[in-house]
Order: C-alpha cells, then sequence, then structure tokens
C-alpha cells in the first residue's frame, strides 16, 4: 500500500432520535446518517474538516471501503494529499435522501412501515447543513476549522458560513454557484423527466434503472468540456465503417450508455431526483430579497473560492458572481481561476496549482 | 516605498492593490497599519505568494475592467507602477477614483534623464532597472512622464493632492524637486475623484 493511501477506512453511523424538522415544512422521525473520519482530531480540536460531496457523491470520501472500492475524492483526501490527513481531522457524511446508508427514500418510513420510495420529503442545502451540524455535536466537535465542498459540496460549505457564522473558520467553495441559472435548472429537469418518464418508475418490483441511466448520460455531458470531449473520443468509432443503424457506433456513445448503466445499478432514482431539487431549490440570497451581499454580512468564515477555466456547468464567471458578493459584504474573500481542459469534473482532480492553493489557505492563518 | 505608501494610509482602512503581486505591500500594510486588504493578480504564482501571506487575492484581469467593484467602497485604491502596463489608463484611472475614496498611484518616469540620453545619444528605447524591458517584450506599453500623467489626471477628473519624487529603489530624493520630469525616477501621486 503507498504511503499517501488511507488503507482501509470504516463507516460509522450516527441516529438522531429526535423529530427533524425540513423546510419544506414536513419532518423526519428521527434520521441516520453514515458517515467516515480520517485522521486524528488534535487536542485542542481546531483541526476538524467537513468535506461535502456532490450530486451523486457520498460519505467514501477517501481510502477503501468493504469492497475495496477507493473513495470519490481519494486523490486529494489522505496522507500528504491536498487535503491532508496527517494534519487535519477529516469528516465526510452522506446527506439526508442519500441512497449510501443515511435516511432516504430507500429508508422504511415509521408511519406505515414501508420504504419511502417517492414519498421521502424534499430536503434542502440548509437542512443539510442543519443534520450536518447534529452531527458535529455528536463527534464532539466546537467548530470545524473548514468546511469544503465542490458543485453542490461547496454550495452546503457556503450555506454553513452564512448559517454558522460562529461554528466555521474557512470555507473552500469549489467550482459552484450561489444559485442555479435557467439552463442548470432546464437540465436537471429533463433528467428529472428521463426518470419520471420511465414506465418502471414507481412501480413495485422494477426499478426505473433507463431513466435513470439516461440521467446520468445527460449529467455526463455537462461534467465534461467540449474540449476533453474531442479529446477523449473525438469520432473515434468502435468499428472501421459505420453499419448505417441506432446500435452503438461511436466511441462517445460507448462510453455514455456504460456511464449511465453502471451509474444506474449503484444509485437510486429517488435520491437523484431529490438531488436535482435540492440543486434547484439552492438560493441563499432568497432570504434577503435575493441580495446576496446582504445574505453574507454575517459570515466571519475566510473564504477560498476555486473555479476551473473549461467548466460551463458553474463556469467560472458565477464563482466570480459569488466573489464580488463577498467583496460588496466587505468580507475575507480569495478567489482563483484554474486553467484546466476537464471541465466541471476538474475539480476533482489534483492538480499542482489547485492542491497548492488548497493546501496553502488551510494553513495560514495571520 | 512601502512605507511611504504606509504613510498615506489611515489605520483599518480598506485597501485595493491592483495588480498586487506577492501580497507584499498589503502584508506590509496589515502589519503596520491594520488595514483590510485585497489584491487583485493574474500570475498564479503571485496569488499562490499571497495565500503563503494570508493575503486576501482576486485573479482578475484589470484590463477587463472593474466594474465589479462599488463607487467608494475603498478608502484607498494603489496601482503600484502598472498604469503604464494597462491597455487603457485613462479607463483604468477613472475607474480607481471611482472606486477608492483615495488613490496612490506610482510610475514609472520615462522622461528621466537617463531615458532621454539613451533615447537621443544610443538611438535606442531606454532600458533601465525601472524598465528592464527590451521594446518588443515590454509589458509597458503606455510608458509617460510625470507630466503626461498629470495631464492625464487633468483630462480625467483625477484631482492630485500630494506627489512624491523617488529613485528606483523606492527611496525619496528632495533634490529631484529641482527638475521633477527630468530627475525622477519614480513618482508616487495620490490622487481623488474632483468633486
Amino acid at each position: 500500500m503507498s504511503s499517501n493511501s488511507l488503507g482501509q477506512v470504516e463507516t460509522k453511523r450516527f441516529i438522531h432520535k429526535d423529530t427533524f424538522a425540513l423546510k419544506s415544512g414536513k419532518t423526519l422521525q428521527g434520521f441516520e446518517m453514515v458517515y467516515q473520519t480520517y485522521g486524528e482530531l488534535n487536542e485542542a480540536k481546531d483541526n476538524a474538516i467537513l468535506i461535502c460531496h456532490a450530486l451523486s457523491g457520498n460519505h467514501h470520501v477517501a481510502g477503501l471501503n468493504e469492497e475495496d472500492k477507493k473513495g470519490w475524492w481519494d486523490d486529494m483526501v489522505g496522507p500528504n494529499k491536498a487535503f491532508d490527513t496527517n494534519k487535519y481531522f477529516i469528516v465526510g457524511c452522506n446527506n439526508l435522501g442519500g441512497c449510501h446508508g443515511s435516511t432516504g427514500p430507500n429508508s422504511i418510513n415509521p408511519e406505515n412501515n414501508l420504504a419511502y420510495g417517492s414519498s421521502f420529503p424534499m430536503v434542502t442545502v440548509g437542512d443539510w447543513v442543519k443534520s450536518q451540524d447534529l452531527l458535529r455535536t455528536h463527534l464532539g466537535l466546537p467548530y470545524w476549522y473548514a468546511v469544503i465542498g465542490g458543485s453542490l459540496g461547496g454550495m452546503q460549505a457556503l450555506q454553513w458560513s452564512i448559517d454558522y457564522p460562529d461554528l466555521v473558520k474557512k470555507i473552500v467553495v469549489i467550482a459552484a454557484a450561489a444559485k442555479l441559472s435557467a439552463q442548470n435548472i432546464a437540465f436537471n429537469e429533463i433528467a428529472r423527466q428521463a426518470i419520471l418518464a420511465d414506465p418502471n418508475y414507481n412501480s413495485e418490483d422494477k426499478l426505473p434503472k433507463t431513466g435513470l441511466g439516461l440521467a446520468r448520460m445527460l449529467g455526463h455531458i455537462t461534467y465534461l468540456s467540449d474540449d476533453a470531449m474531442r479529446e477523449k473520443f473525438g469520432r473515434d468509432m468502435k468499428k472501421d465503417e459505420v453499419n448505417f443503424s441506432y446500435d452503438v457506433e461511436f466511441e462517445v456513445e460507448s462510453y455514455l450508455r456504460y456511464q449511465g448503466e453502471s451509474f444506474s445499478n449503484r444509485f437510486d432514482a429517488h435520491t437523484y431526483l431529490l438531488m436535482t431539487k435540492v440543486l434547484d431549490y439552492f438560493d441563499p440570497a432568497e432570504a434577503h430579497g435575493g441580495d446576496l451581499s446582504k445574505t453574507l454580512k454575517t459570515v466571519t468564515a475566510k473564504t477560498l473560492l476555486i473555479a476551473f477555466s473549461s467548466d460551463w456547468r458553474f463556469s467560472p464567471e458565477r464563482s466570480r458572481e459569488l466573489a464580488n458578493a463577498f467583496i460588496e459584504a466587505k468580507k475575507d474573500i480569495s478567489f482563483l481561476e484554474i486553467d484546466s481542459p476537464h471541465g466541471h469534473d476538474a475539480f476533482l482532480m489534483p492538480s499542482e496549482t489547485y492542491d497548492n492553493a488548497v493546501q496553502t489557505f488551510l494553513e495560514k492563518n495571520e | 516605498m512601502n512605507k511611504l505608501i504606509g504613510n498615506f494610509i489611515q489605520p483599518e482602512a480598506r485597501v485595493l492593490d491592483l495588480g498586487c503581486g506577492d501580497g507584499s505591500l498589503l502584508a506590509f500594510l496589515r502589519k503596520n497599519n491594520q488595514v483590510r486588504g485585497l489584491g487583485l493578480e493574474i500570475d498564479h504564482q503571485k496569488i499562490q505568494d499571497c495565500l503563503q501571506k494570508d493575503v486576501n487575492v482576486i485573479d482578475q484581469d484589470i484590463d477587463s475592467g472593474l466594474s465589479n467593484f462599488q463607487d467608494q467602497s475603498f478608502d484607498a485604491v494603489i496601482m503600484s507602477q502598472s498604469i503604464q502596463a494597462l491597455r487603457k489608463p485613462e479607463v483604468a484611472l477613472e475607474e480607481i477614483t471611482r472606486i477608492g475614496k483615495e488613490a496612490i498611484i506610482s510610475i514609472p518616469n520615462f522622461a528621466n534623464w537617463r531615458c532621454r540620453l539613451q533615447l537621443i545619444f544610443g538611438g535606442t528605447m531606454p532600458v533601465s532597472s525601472a524598465l528592464p524591458h527590451d521594446w518588443y517584450s515590454t509589458p509597458n506599453i503606455h510608458l509617460c512622464s510625470l507630466k503626461d500623467f498629470e495631464r492625464l489626471c487633468v483630462a480625467h477628473g483625477a484631482e492630485i493632492l500630494e506627489r512624491r519624487l523617488l529613485s528606483f529603489d523606492g527611496q525619496e530624493q528632495t533634490f529631484m524637486k529641482a527638475a521633477p520630469n527630468l530627475l525622477t525616477e519614480i513618482a508616487l501621486y495620490r490622487v481623488k475623484a474632483r468633486n
């Protein structure tokens, strides 16, 4: 095993027994949340970092799980990596509504002893942050030294700094936005329609795998840049000649079908629907009449925003909007736009500039 | 130079440093003037240096505009020896005085006697320690003299509150007052928008 791998990691379970009120007005009769931790909490308890996952992520951030599978951010989280577990006590959890062990659509609804399925209540980024704060208390952490995330994970980091200014010292918001654009919502809506239109949606014994696969195929296109797709697939064909049919011919078709299929075997369609809605509803400025800088007035966390040049899902411009609101609110803000050909997915991949920036930002305190 | 700029800045002022480089001026001002600073820089190595100093920095090209900054939102805006490298110095000057209650601008003086001699007797574009680049690779595309800069201020609504005459190493030199446009190597101005 290489010296910068965490090796086998253990999944733990936090059980919250009290009623948990959601923004929608609905409630959960308690919840369970699975999480993993890496590194050691120091004596002062001032080195705890929460890493929030994005749409299809979960609590298995780094190391190897029971099935020997690497965590989704193993490239950047571990000993001597960008998020260094020799220095920090890092926590990853599966958000409510997820399908990897935390209370979600696959859980049993105590009211009728049936799986929630599509009746699982709608959750929001604010609800997640509130539940993550209960986990913080459970872990005996006085505050988070930092909350970090990319994409939807970055939105949670931002929400943390707004909702609990006294409980987070630094946030790193990567490849995110202060709210979704009409185009973002439009893509999410097509993904949802793909699932909802699947005849197996809400069926008793079958899963809407075709719909979920389609949703994932669509999502994948938005995670990659035009250049990255050209580089990776171009117009390469599986065979030398076209066969004038609707079978898989181009490499890109094959790739997308594979991605869609494998995703539909490991992810839950209800969770996917829910996560896209969480994204659509995210708009912390709404509570202040759409004024983002006003929303940020109470923030005390030092903030680092990172965007990637070829990301068109949440483009650098969206991060600049956020940076400008921080500037207007007279907050401690740094912003870096990293050149990358990898589109939105760049946030998952280490690079020298990226790693150095997050490491240094976390380390330095004047 | 840092100290001279520091003298122009009120304690706990909010300062924007345009082209902040490695952040050393803002770090100096934080220590000596307790300022809350923000830098703009596009060189990623220098941005990294800023983070290393825990200096707030935004990855933004001044030439692409500064419209994201509110009117009079900073107590001071600093532009240290970079106005000559901008595509539109006159627009930048207007923007700087719009954003800052005061602006602190330094310029390398192209009418300095050494530059004049190089051009007259050498017949080549001047190269010096303040302007070390060859003509073809210089980022300094809008070089000017003190006289030129002061004319620009008049034409673009900036009032000069103070002027200091310095040598290349940033030391104030009183003898330069005898013939500022000929002797000065770097000029440091404190300006604001004319009411």
